[in-house]
């Protein structure tokens, strides 16, 4: 399945802004099942110096530095992507836990890149709760992706979807507490699980396809940034779950960026002189495409007729 | 005359206290002074107790004098806290030293090599002679920083390391400081004056001299590649006036030559670091940071840092800025690598590490924790990362709970946490009241990178305890510091320190650039310390009036003062009306002395003084002394003050005010940074003498007479004598006040200044916003006829004067409005 997505950012501001300056994490990932067929990033007005590179991490990230006075500030990623499902082993064939498990001086069956995603970051510390809440799960032998499986079924049932529960700033441990939160409180919630275990486990930052309720129609812009799960399975690579849903991804997942937390791939951030106050929209729309030509007509379209939902 | 210093038993030993098991810098085991401290030791006896404490206190002067400070955060002294200097050195034999200097450039080297590894190939991760855990567990580790590679692989320019001495003599390793290190300019403050105050000794002693490393360091910098070719504009970055150490930031700034800039001072577009100056963006090349790692950049970094420079990373990695020391570089200040290096010395270097660390585990192994579990009370528990978060733990001295509380984190992270040996420090001589008295001391060593290799400052930050039984040696727990002698061999180079310090001067071009914080903080210096003065005149003026028995004649005149005030919002608006005796005095002395109600002396002082502190690099320690002077002078004491002490605190205080102003105009360049002193300055006082001149008018018309006061406040009571030699009048008094460009105290004399500086400061060439308001005030003064409108005011009761007033008013507000817009507000917010 091919889709088209279109993030928009606006940044309003009560007061002329002189500079800014702006990372981003907005390029669909090249992965095996999923092609990044085009990206562009718009940015109004047209700041003064846009930079490409890749990351840490690998993913593609871009710098770019606003000179000149403005009060409102849009920032549009358009991407095509091509998903085909993604196969992921079986549950109950995976290796036991514990041979996934990684310590500091020997992770015989880690990969290096996989022991950098067993320790606590700046916004997941190793909360003794975190370790609790996943043992049940956890139990002696029991094949990873099986355990993993349990836990994410476990945190969808214990959480509840509540965007006004929290900010992208809460705390883990008030997420905890409370039990309500979004996909990026959630995802956070199971990485901290599975790293106090000593298991590798990163934060995945992208987009999900969201179906509107049955007999209504789509509305424009309301999809959302989503984020999810990868833990790893030794012998096997990344294996992807999404706690939000209680799903493996499949074909309607589009990864962007991954990293330790949220901070490491936050989709826009930045830094800006004056301005006072802002007030910041977000759109996204995930439009499934059947062909190519559709896929060109549509942009344009999105382009020029989009408004703010 | 005999030679007390081979006798153990010499007057100033007698009750040095020998104690056992512990290395002691100044006896040997025997009692006796070891070789390398007979001279002195014999030198402090010929001098006597009194004439000991006698220098003790100079160098204590000479050390408030400069301006040396250490803020204590939470402390009751308020911010800064004088620096606290023994007057006995710390000496250490030549060959002694020659084994520490070729351990620590060695170690800079290592340490140099890994940071390289580690923010590139990683191959020591992967091999595993590095674990990767205690990378990738380590949060100064920054993943954004990783493939910066900067000019000559050069990450450590400046590498601090504690040294200590155990009981065995030999020198040992504490602990690194890789990314920010703080030290050397308090150890050259403490050479300077220690030099100073025992001059035969230090001569005599041959101590090695501290110049030459400061030269290498600057020559270091120096050589760093510009973009534009040439020499690199080099800025010395510091945290700010809040910082604990601003006070060598501040030193090492003017010492160095470089300018010493803030994280709001500096702003990055096109991947290119600029200093915002009055004359708009310059480039910079080179940053030495005295921030942290994390607190640099608050785009990339830490998010919620204001200290940083958004987009400085970027920069970097761009390879248009050299960070010193490179950003990140804190990695390997973990204690946990100590245990690696002996190791990681062989590969990397082919050789023996000479200098040992402390035996150290680092729990994210298996067998060290094991190990650790086992022997908890032998050892000292430290966090591994994140210094100065928690600990050190001495298990011995803990509670079981505490103990089962510290066990379980570890359990939990056994990553976070590192065990080393506890060793005794060695002692050394320490001045106190009562004689010698031996504390654990600590020495601080600073290297640095140069073209040839890494080079060692000859001598170091001495610190010590405050008292036997502290484990711990830090600043920030009291202690002291000492100066450190490294005996010299052969002839001391020629290369004299007081000599250096003289042609050390900020380069020209540096001189020339004021950036835009430190213009609007003179700017507000020069209105606060305005303010000041104006509100002291108006309140002694009162006050004076109020001593003694208040004679019938003199009641009129205080009343018309009372309402005066009163009209100028000082006093409360019913005191318009009616005021007893009592209400004013008590009103005075709040005025005088709250801190807590706007517009108070004591809360004038006060900003005056804060915003003094964040331009202290700006003064002469003549003009600090003057500040300081004033704040003691304003300070209030406990009980009832009687008015007449009032009065001389007043008088007293009008004084360090004129002194100060005296040095401003005396000893500051006329750049533009004096300019803007200048400027707020001139533009509180037209603004305070309309009010004055206003209010004045308004009481007059009531029937009483204000004349006399007002000629008073705005000490012009001579200069009308002179002119009029007559019973003052108000047509020519409000020439005098308003329209006599030679009276300094005159309205339109602010005016003419403001336009002269309007005129030249830096301006775009379409506009000159600033320039327009002065034209405009210019005319209205031009057009007015002072004494006629007077008249015309004061007999037929219209308000053309008042009207008049307001205009000008409204045009000083106008043209401070364009300065801020033009040459300051900078403010940095955050989204998302």
């Amino acid at each position: 399945m091919n889709y088209e997505i279109v993030h928009r950012t606006v940044y309003e501001y009560t007061s002329e802004v002189s500079v800014s300056q702006h990372v981003v994490h907005l390029t669909p990932r090249n992965l095996p099942g999923q092609q990044c067929l085009r990206h562009e990033l718009v940015v109004e007005p047209t700041p003064a110096l846009v930079t490409s590179r890749e990351d840490y991490f690998g993913n593609s990230t871009s710098f770019f530095t606003m000179a000149g006075a403005h009060r409102t500030l849009v920032v549009t990623a358009h991407s095509e992507v091509a998903l085909s499902p993604r196969r992921w082993p079986e549950p109950n064939k995976t290796p036991a836990w514990e041979r996934a498990r990684g310590y500091a001086d020997r992770s015989e069956n880690l990969t290096i890149e996989a022991q950098e995603y067993i320790y606590p970051s700046a916004l997941i510390p190793a909360l003794p709760a975190l370790s609790e809440y996943a043992r049940p799960s956890f139990s002696a032998g029991r094949p990873l992706l099986e355990a993993v499986l349990d836990l994410t079924r476990r945190i969808f049932t214990d959480f509840t979807f509540d965007p006004k529960a929290t900010t992208v700033s809460t705390p883990l441990e008030e997420v905890m507490k409370k039990r309500r939160g979004v996909c990026q409180d959630f995802a956070h919630f199971q990485i901290g699980c599975l790293r106090t275990l000593g298991l590798p486990a990163r934060y995945v930052s992208g987009y999900l396809e969201t179906l509107p309720p049955p007999g209504k129609t789509k509305l424009v812009g309301s999809d959302a940034s989503h984020a999810w799960v990868q833990v790893f399975v030794p012998d096997f690579g990344w294996v992807e779950v999404d706690p939000t849903n209680d799903v493996m991804p499949s074909d309607r997942h589009i990864v962007v960026a991954w990293g330790r937390d949220f901070e490491d791939v936050s989709p826009i951030r930045g830094v800006i002189s004056g301005g006072d106050k802002h007030i910041l929209k977000v759109a996204v729309d995930v439009t499934p495409l059947t062909k190519k030509t559709e896929a060109l007509g549509a942009s344009t379209q999105s382009q020029s007729s989009q408004t703010q939902s | 005359m005999t030679d007390d210093a081979d006798n153990p038993a010499a007057p100033l030993l007698r009750d040095y206290p020998s104690t056992d098991g512990i290395f002691d810098e100044m006896l040997a085991a025997n009692g006796s002074p070891r070789p390398h401290w007979k001279d002195l030791v014999g030198s402090f006896d010929r001098l006597g107790a009194t004439e000991l404490a006698s220098r003790r206190d100079t160098a204590a002067r000479l050390l408030r004098e400069n301006g040396v400070t250490y803020n204590v955060y939470g402390d009751s002294h308020g911010l800064s806290r004088t620096w606290s200097l023994d007057l006995i050195p710390l000496v250490i034999p030549h060959d002694e030293w020659v084994t520490i200097e070729a351990g620590l450039a060695q170690r800079a080297r290592l340490l140099n090599l890994i940071l390289a590894d580690i923010y590139g190939a990683q191959k020591l991760l992967r091999e595993g002679t590095l674990p990767p855990g205690l990378i990738f567990a380590n949060p100064a580790f920054l993943r954004q920083c990783h493939g910066i590679v900067p000019p000559e692989n050069q990450f450590i320019h400046l590498h601090a390391v504690d040294l200590a001495r155990a009981s065995d003599g030999r020198w040992w390793v504490l602990s690194d400081r890789t990314q920010a290190p703080s030290g050397a300019g308090y150890a050259l403050e403490n050479r300077i004056v220690l030099s100073r105050v025992l001059p035969e000794e230090f001569r005599s002693l041959r101590a090695e001299r501290l110049a030459h490393f400061f030269q290498h360091l600057r020559d270091t910098l120096r050589n760093l590649p510009s973009q534009a070719g040439g020499q690199p504009n080099v800025v010395l970055l510091t945290p700010g006036p809040y910082n604990e150490t601003y006070s060598e930031h501040v030193y090492l700034a003017r010492y160095l030559g470089f300018p010493l800039v803030e994280g709001g001072d500096l702003t990055v577009r096109d991947q290119r670091v600029f200093l915002k100056t009055l004359e708009g963006l310059q480039p910079v090349d080179v940053i030495i940071r005295r921030s942290d790692d994390a607190f640099c950049d608050p785009l990339e970094l830490r998010s919620d840092s204001i200290l940083g420079v958004p987009g400085l990373v970027e920069a970097a990695r761009a390879g248009n800025v050299v960070v010193a020391n490179a950003l990140g570089s804190g990695v390997v200040e973990t204690p946990a690598l100590s245990a690696f290096l002996p190791g990681l010395c062989k590969q990397l270097l082919g050789e023996e590490l000479k200098l040992p660390s402390l035996a150290t585990w680092w729990c994210g192994q298996e067998k060290e924790f094991a190990y650790v579990r086992e022997n908890m009370d032998r050892l000292v528990i430290k966090p591994a990362f994140a210094r100065g978060s928690a600990g050190p733990y001495f298990a011995d001295t803990m509670s079981e709970k505490e103990r089962a509380a510290l066990l379980a984190q570890m359990e939990a992270t056994p990553y976070n946490f590192v065990a080393q040996e506890k060793i005794g420090l060695s002692t050394a001589p320490v001045l106190e009241r009562e004689g010698l008295a031996p504390r654990p001391v600590v020495l601080r060593t600073f290297t640095c990178s140069t073209r040839d290799g890494y080079q060692v400052m000859p001598g170091g930050l001495s610190r010590f305890s405050s008292s036997p039984e502290q484990l711990v040696v830090s600043m920030q727990n009291g202690g002291g510091s000492k100066d450190t002698w490294v005996i010299g061999e052969g002839p001391v180079s020629q290369l004299t320190l007081l000599l250096q310090t003289t042609p050390i001067v900020r380069l020209e071009r540096a001189a020339a650039e004021v950036p835009s914080r430190v213009a609007d903080n003179l700017y507000w210096l020069g209105r606060y310390a305005e303010r000041l003065e104006d509100t002291l005149r108006l309140l002694r003026c009162v006050l004076v009036r109020l001593t003694g028995d208040v004679g019938d004649d003199e009641t009129p005149e205080l009343d018309s003062l009372v309402r005066l005030l009163a009209h100028l919002d000082f006093f409360p608006a019913k005191f318009r009306e009616e005021h007893t005796l009592m209400a004013v005095e008590r009103e005075v002395f709040e005025l005088i002395y709250r801190t807590n109600r706007l517009g108070t002396v004591r809360e004038v002082q006060s900003r005056l003084n804060n915003i003094a502190f964040s331009l202290r690099d700006r003064f002469t320690a003549d003009t600090w002394r003057i500040l300081n002077k004033l704040q003691t002078d304003t300070r209030p004491r406990p009980g009832r003050v009687p008015i007449a002490e009032m009065v001389t605190m007043l008088d007293t205080s009008i004084i360090d005010l004129a002194a100060f102003a005296g040095m401003e105009m005396e000893n500051m360049t006329r750049g533009h940074g004096w300019r803007f002193l200048d400027i707020g300055r001139r533009i509180e006082r037209a603004g305070n003498m309309g009010s004055l001149v206003k209010a004045a008018l308004a009481v007059q018309a009531t029937g009483l007479d204000t004349l006399d006061p007002v000629l008073e406040i705005a000490d012009s009571v001579m200069t009308y004598r002179r002119r009029y030699f007559s019973q003052p009048q108000w047509p020519p008094a409000l020439d005098l006040l308003l329209a006599d460009e030679s009276n300094p105290r005159s309205l339109a004399f602010q005016i003419f200044a403001l336009a002269d500086h309007a005129a030249n400061l830096p301006q775009p060439q379409d506009r000159s916003p600033s320039s327009r308001h002065t034209d405009s005030l210019n005319a209205l003064l031009a057009k007015a006829d002072w004494p006629a409108l007077a008249h015309d005011q004061l007999t037929t009761g219209n308000n053309k004067l008042g009207e008049l007033l307001a205009a000008v008013a409204g045009g000083l507000r106008g043209f401070s409005d364009s300065l801020t817009h033009q040459y300051f507000s900078h403010a940095t917010t955050r989204v998302s």
